[in-house]
């Protein structure tokens, strides 16, 4: 009991405000539960599989077949991976950065790890595809023209700006002690 | 609405549902390791992805549609640039709503530079998952790559309003 409060403090602190704002504003309150609720809807189908997946690939994939790929010596191909596997994702960006933790035990380059998100959060295929019908081709097309070297360099620098120590800091709350 | 999430999802589905029938016919253990490792891992993350999921609600509750066309309407002009950069950086919205939504903005007449910062914004920046990203990133990376993300959405936004005719 004592674990749970302490690990479920700040969502115990949150639920707490929430039933406060309740109170206060019954509407508002009753609307934030129910759009919760279509949140953990949304989470419930689509967070379980991507565990999933990345149990698996704990597994079957070896280390050296990962920094092979997609480590310090991959170079184009390991870029060009990180971009293909973010874009074929599902799922929002809070699902990208579970499997990113996994890559990270692998021995994948950092400014991949981070090409990687960059083109899961905003170049995913179906979604682009979903644009182009929504928004019309020419501000999709804008966007996408924009997004794919805006990745690359927002990775890049990011990788430049971090100390290769700050770099080990980060991969180190990712040893399989910590997740 | 949900017509493309729902092939998506599907499709992530079968593939995770092949794949975890290859390991468990090549291999039972290693398949148990793996189904262990996931759920571990979940555990382990629970407690930041349920305060993400409060903060989401009430966010949502506070900008509907509604509020968003009244914060980014009909030349709002840099003003609503700003509040949709903003907008897009707290609500977590997934795209097959998000665009559905946007079109309705424009119809509603918002700009396309507005709609354009609110888009990037939106997929790129995530203020409301900080707590997850954290674990993860730290709190340096974390913080750097948000505020890049966000600056990269402005150049989005400018340029969607170029190319549209707007500016």
């Amino acid at each position: 009991m004592k674990y749970f409060v302490k690990r479920y403090k700040m969502f115990l602190i949150v639920l707490v405000l929430m039933g406060i704002f309740f109170i206060f504003d019954r509407n508002l309150g009753r609307m934030a539960f129910e759009k919760a609720g279509f949140t953990v809807k949304e989470m419930l189908f689509v967070i379980p599989p991507i565990f999933v997946l990345l149990g698996l690939l704990d597994v079957w994939i070896p280390r050296e077949t990962m920094m092979r790929f997609m480590g310090e010596e991959s170079g184009l191909k390991g870029v060009l991976l990180a971009f293909l596997l973010g874009s074929a994702a599902a799922g929002p960006l809070y699902g990208a950065f579970p499997v990113a933790s996994v890559f990270m035990r692998k021995g994948v380059k950092f400014s991949n790890i981070l090409v990687f998100i960059g083109s899961w959060s905003t170049t995913k295929i179906p979604l682009v595809l979903f644009e182009v019908e929504a928004m019309g081709v020419k501000f999709a097309l804008t966007r996408l023209a924009l997004n794919i070297p805006g990745i690359l360099i927002i990775a890049w620098t990011l990788s430049a700006l971090l100390s290769d120590r700050q770099i080990q800091e980060i991969y180190s709350l990712n040893t399989e002690k910590h997740i | 609405m949900h017509g493309g999430r729902g092939v998506g999802t599907l499709l992530l589905y079968s593939v995770t549902v092949a794949l975890l029938g290859i390991s468990y016919f090549k291999d039972r253990d290693k398949t148990k390791r793996a189904l262990l490792k996931a759920l571990k891992a979940l555990e382990n993350i629970l407690p930041q992805f349920l305060v993400v999921i409060l903060l989401v609600g009430m966010l949502m509750a506070l900008f509907d549609a509604e509020a968003i066309t009244s914060l980014i309407g009909i030349d709002s002009g840099v003003f609503g640039v700003v509040l949709s950069l903003l907008v897009g950086s707290v609500t977590l919205i997934p795209g097959f709503v998000a665009f559905p939504t946007a079109a309705m903005l424009l119809q509603g007449g918002a700009g396309y530079t507005q709609i354009g910062a609110f888009i990037s914004s939106l997929m790129m920046v995530g203020v409301v998952t900080f707590p997850v990203e954290k674990r993860y990133f730290g709190v340096k990376l974390t913080l750097l790559r948000n505020v890049f993300a966000f600056l990269f959405s402005i150049v989005v936004a400018l340029a969607i309003g170029m190319v549209m005719g707007e500016l």
